[in-house]
């Protein structure tokens, strides 16, 4: 094996660092713009599947552009508040005091006329973040449509949460019990009662998940409650 | 010496049964434990490995007469990370579902102690083709039993392969249920020990002598 001084280590080191660095900050910069895009897409779509509206990557921007008719920002009081409810960053919000909150709200207007509201969540699962959109009927209260996604739950356990029989059940259910007390929609380990309004079953094997899935609906929907009740109709 | 001669291909071949990096060497077992609940991710586990293996392994052997000793892991972890990154970048930007379903595990490549096992142990001494085929040999090794494991799980705990049910409905009416042991990682280690197990017994040579 050959003697390498450490001068020679040392300028070795330093080039490898260098090389290194420029290449990746090249593949970053590079890489970007295309990376964005699919971000952008994949909102897109997540906020189609929302309202019920089944997208592909490639067909995704005419019908976000033909389906949300509407968008704003709101505060927690329920004002409307300047802003684009699209590039509200919901990492950056949910780390703000309540009352400092940008709220995106996304009207979806249906084939048949009626429109579906839709909110963004964001919340802490079991390894890292969760989030989703759920879009609510015009009562503001019963859900019409829910989509959830997650960074890197447990394959098979946590990560079922973005798969269609755990959020199938979420349909029809309410937030507010009578009209008026907001309760969220619970997920409970052992099975939500059959005729539950405000329940939903919580996946076997995923139980941190499902409760941080369950605070994540509580403490963001908790947000829009007075929109909710000055504006259902 | 040709491109494939029989010593090149034995470096394909060896690691797919009598030097199998995870069950002879053992190494690796981490992964296979973590992503083989689902057949999906296992198989796109085992692809990604194979890759950064094969690449790396031909880069170090590029760069081996040049590596100072002292800190030639140093210099192997750097490649295998910036391989990583830059596997993780292009499946962000040009496959974004496939980056999606690895999430974690492309950072997870990382620590995968077949990529440094195979740099230390072949990479460091040997010229970059035989490496690169080394590399191949190797992540093929460690895909299949992936694969395997992660196919035995699927069916046995979730009833699906793919994602798509495969056990008829009647087996299930007929009193038939997932087996929920399957989804936690004991068993995917118990289902490496039964492969071992079959191994072994078609391959005495691999049994330890007293």
């Amino acid at each position: 094996m050959k003697n390498f001084s450490n001068t020679y280590i040392f300028i070795f080191s330093v080039v490898m660092v260098v090389v290194i660095a420029l290449l990746l900050s090249l593949a970053a910069m590079q890489l970007k713009p295309f990376q964005d895009k699919n971000i952008e897409v994949e909102k897109k779509q997540n906020i189609l599947a929302s309202i019920r509206i089944k997208s592909t990557p490639d067909n995704a921007v005419d019908l976000y552009a033909k389906y949300i008719t509407d968008s704003y920002v709101l505060n927690n009081k329920g004002e409307k508040k300047d802003g684009d409810a699209f590039t509200v960053d919901m990492k950056n919000e949910i780390s703000k005091p309540a009352e400092d909150r940008s709220l995106p709200v996304f009207v979806g207007t249906l084939d048949d006329g009626s429109q579906a509201y839709v909110v963004p969540l964001r919340g802490k699962g079991l390894w890292g973040p969760i989030w989703g959109y759920m879009s609510f009927q015009p009562d503001m209260n019963t859900i019409y449509g829910t989509v959830f996604d997650h960074q890197g739950e447990t394959p098979g356990l946590g990560a079922e949460i973005a798969t269609e029989w755990f959020q199938q059940p979420f349909l029809g259910k309410q937030i507010f019990e009578d009209s008026v007390q907001f309760v969220s929609v619970k997920v409970l380990k052992g099975g939500a009662p059959k005729d539950s309004k405000h329940a939903v079953d919580a996946i076997s094997g995923g139980t941190i998940t499902s409760k941080a899935l369950e605070a994540m609906l509580d403490s963001c929907l908790v947000q829009y409650k007075t929109y909710f009740l000055q504006s259902r109709h | 010496m040709s491109i494939f001669s029989s010593k090149n291909f034995k470096l394909l071949t060896g690691p797919l049964n009598l030097q199998n990096p995870v069950t002879v060497q053992i190494l690796g077992i981490c992964s296979a434990l973590a992503v083989t609940v689902k057949l999906k991710p296992a198989i796109v586990m085992g692809i990604s490995v194979t890759v950064v293996t094969a690449v790396s392994n031909l880069v170090i052997s590029w760069m081996r007469n040049y590596i100072p000793p002292r800190i030639r892991i140093i210099v192997q972890l750097v490649v295998v990370a910036t391989m990583v990154i830059l596997v993780d970048q292009f499946l962000r930007a040009f496959v974004y579902d496939v980056s999606k379903q690895l999430s974690v595990y492309v950072g997870l490549i990382i620590t995968n102690c077949i990529i440094m096992g195979r740099l230390e142990a072949y990479a460091m001494g040997n010229k970059p083709w035989p490496s690169f085929l080394d590399g191949l040999g190797n992540g093929a090794g460690y895909s299949m039993i992936l694969i395997a494991v992660g196919f035995f799980r699927e069916l046995l705990g979730s009833g699906t392969l793919l994602g798509y049910h495969v056990i008829p409905q009647s087996f299930y009416n007929a009193g038939y249920s997932n087996n929920g042991m399957m989804i936690m990682p004991t068993m995917a280690l118990v289902l490496v020990g039964v492969i071992i197990w079959i191994q072994r017994s078609f391959n005495k040579e691999l049994i330890e002598k007293e």
